[in-house]
């Protein structure tokens, strides 16, 4: 009987209690966030839509100068424009006019870091999706288009970012950053494989 | 029993204390069981709310009753839409041509949307013009505020499911927007797609969000509201403590019980209502591209970005000020402040007094510039982001935030009126 006597408040030692209850939750959030992992990554793109992402490849010898292609990667449309020489020349000379001319706080794989922001200067390989906020900008490659001044370049239609024939980005635009090149390579003269370079693939 | 039955003079009638007869039977039998009858005597017959409601108090209840519509029309179109960016656009058609009221179902809906909106908008106006987000509402109105997000962003995802062109750019909008953060954003933005873009998993998983997670969400929130406002009581237009004046009873002076006078009230609104909404049902469904934007009834198309992307009308304010910002991080902490400045409410008004009936000048002047503000907003978003169109939403965005910015200051400098000692209330 004894063991069941009633013990005063101030005789109970609460600390044990205490501690169980803390260790007691402790385990569980542990628990909940182990259990939680797969819940988080079974919305990663599945193997599915990783496999339908390898790169592809484009037949460049039936873009004519001047003109843009606009194949499919990873779901997404591909800027390929074939530049004239007129295009190239340009690209120069509204360096003041840009938020990043030298693309340092843009993306683009090291060889496409240059004015033309290209491996070659003929072809233009972009992401074409706006840095903004993933509108499609449309080709108004003529000079003037715009604008008197507009050196021609693309502009998107949601909220008026613009872009030169390097896809960088001008001053008021809402865009901050220039527009994504994705990485690519040549395996040949007329062939551009999207989604693959030196490095391998994406 | 858990009625507590007054001792001396016999109890008021319309309090819910009836004199106890000798009840038997299944009545009894269930209240031994489950606590009905006491729910209704606390909850409604003896849940006293202030005399003095106005118009203004219609809107809790009307939001309910939406959500109520949106449930019910919400299961049927699951019975008749196929999720999928194959299927989706067509299964939606085949609800408004081939399913016998198919069209009524999905318009009652769509326009259910709407409704949602603009009850929910006049709820909230509401509790700024009587100062019900002050203590002792705080939590209420964050609760309340909490329903808020989870509608828009079950309205965002209920948007998506047509996949029409809209759908799916206004989508990329939205979700390109929690690229913005820094470091994590591309990451987070491909975990939410689930994809390398907008594309069926997108579809498949705001679905699931929509029609099972935020729904479930919204109902706690709302038993969540509701429980917080018969905790504190109910405010009203003089912003008076009716709990400060009792009776020799212990019960506000200028309280009636909620059921009868407010479930009457309140049926009576409903009819209003629905008068109206059947008006727009049946003549104006789509409301000329506010309600469902043309662009929609087109399928998909990754290639095609509409000319003009705009979204949903009860968006608008808040696209604005996202597109007012020529810097897009920027732009979208903007976005992301203007929904949240109402959380701080409670906190930033410092007015001796709760109602803009007794407030001064200056509130009413804030109060006036932000509502011009904000319905300019609203018409701005709807347009293109060029010329005068981004001046103005410029301004008014400032206006917007300097309502908030600067509510600590004017609310105490306010010359304000003595508030009387009972509620003003006119027999009618």
């Amino acid at each position: 009987m004894a063991d069941h006597a009633v013990v005063a408040d101030d005789e109970v030692d609460l600390s044990r209690r205490k501690f169980l209850t803390t260790a007691t939750i402790a385990t569980g959030a542990v628990g909940v966030a182990f259990a939680a992992v797969p819940f988080i990554e079974s919305w990663n793109p599945s193997e599915r839509a990783r496999a339908e992402g390898e790169p592809v490849l484009l037949d460049l010898t039936k873009i004519e100068p001047g003109q843009m292609a606009t194949p499919i990667w990873r779901k997404t449309p591909i800027y390929v424009v074939r530049r004239t020489r007129d295009m190239l020349a340009r690209i120069a000379g509204h360096d003041s006019e840009l938020k990043d001319p030298n693309s340092e706080n843009s993306d683009q794989p090291p060889y496409a870091m240059n004015t033309q922001r290209s491996r070659t200067g003929e072809f233009l390989v972009l992401i074409g999706i706006c840095t903004h906020l993933g509108c499609l900008p449309k080709q108004r490659f003529a000079a003037g288009e715009l604008y008197p001044s507009w050196p021609g370049g693309f502009h998107c239609p949601c909220h008026g970012s613009r872009f030169d024939l390097a896809g960088r980005v001008f001053n008021g635009s809402p865009a901050s950053t220039n527009l994504r090149v994705p990485r690519y390579s040549y395996p040949n003269p007329g062939t551009l494989l999207i989604g693959e370079d030196e490095k391998g693939v994406v | 029993m858990a009625v507590k039955i007054a001792t001396g003079a016999p109890a008021p009638l319309p309090t819910g204390v009836v004199a106890e007869p000798a009840k038997k039977g299944f009545w009894v039998w269930l209240n031994k069981r489950l606590p009905v009858e006491e729910f209704i005597t606390t909850q409604m017959t003896g849940y006293l709310a202030p005399k003095n409601f106005n118009v203004w108090y219609f809107f809790g209840s009307l939001a309910l009753a939406v959500l109520v519509l949106q449930l019910l029309s919400g299961i049927y179109l699951t019975m008749f839409y196929k999720v999928g960016a194959a299927t989706s656009f067509d299964s939606v058609e085949y609800i408004m041509r081939e399913v016998d009221y198919g069209w009524l179902i999905r318009y009652l809906h769509s326009t259910g949307a709407s409704a949602f909106f603009i009850v929910v908008y006049l709820h909230m106006y509401r509790a700024l013009l009587y100062g019900s987000y002050r203590a002792p509402r705080e939590l209420l109105w964050l609760i309340g505020m909490a329903v808020y997000l989870a509608l828009m962003a079950e309205a965002f995802m209920g948007y998506v499911l047509p996949w029409g062109n809209m759908s799916f750019w206004g989508a990329q909008v939205i979700v390109n927007l929690f690229g913005t953060i820094p470091g994590i954003g591309p990451g987070l933005v491909e975990w939410i797609r689930g994809d390398y873009a907008i594309a069926d998993a997108t579809l498949d998983r705001f679905f699931a969000m929509h029609v099972a997670l935020l729904p479930l969400a919204l109902i706690l929130l709302v038993v969540l509201h509701l429980a917080a406002l018969h905790e504190v009581g109910s405010n009203n237009p003089d912003g008076i403590e009716i709990k400060e004046k009792v009776g020799r009873d212990g019960k506000p002076l200028d309280g009636i019980p909620f059921h009868p006078y407010y479930t009457v009230k309140d049926i009576f609104g409903v009819g209003v209502f629905a008068v109206l909404f059947a008006i727009v049902l049946f003549f104006v469904p789509t409301l000329g591209g506010l309600f469902l934007e043309s662009p929609n009834f087109e399928p998909a198309n990754p290639l095609s970005t509409p000319e003009h992307i705009a979204p949903v009308w009860y968006f608008t304010p808040y696209y604005a000020i996202l597109r007012a910002v020529p810097d897009q991080r920027l732009g979208a902490l903007l976005l992301l402040l203007s929904v949240a400045a109402f959380l701080f409410l409670p906190w930033l008004d410092r007015s001796p007094v709760k109602s803009m009936r007794y407030k001064g000048w200056m509130s009413r002047t804030a109060l006036a510039l932000f509502t011009v503000s904000f319905i300019a907003l609203g018409y701005l978003g709807l347009q293109p982001a060029e010329g005068l169109y981004v001046v103005l939403a410029r301004i008014f965005t400032a206006i917007y935030f300097l309502f908030f910015l600067l509510m600590p200051f004017y609310t105490r400098l306010d010359p304000v009126k003595p508030v009387p000692e009972r509620v003003t209330y006119h027999a009618h």
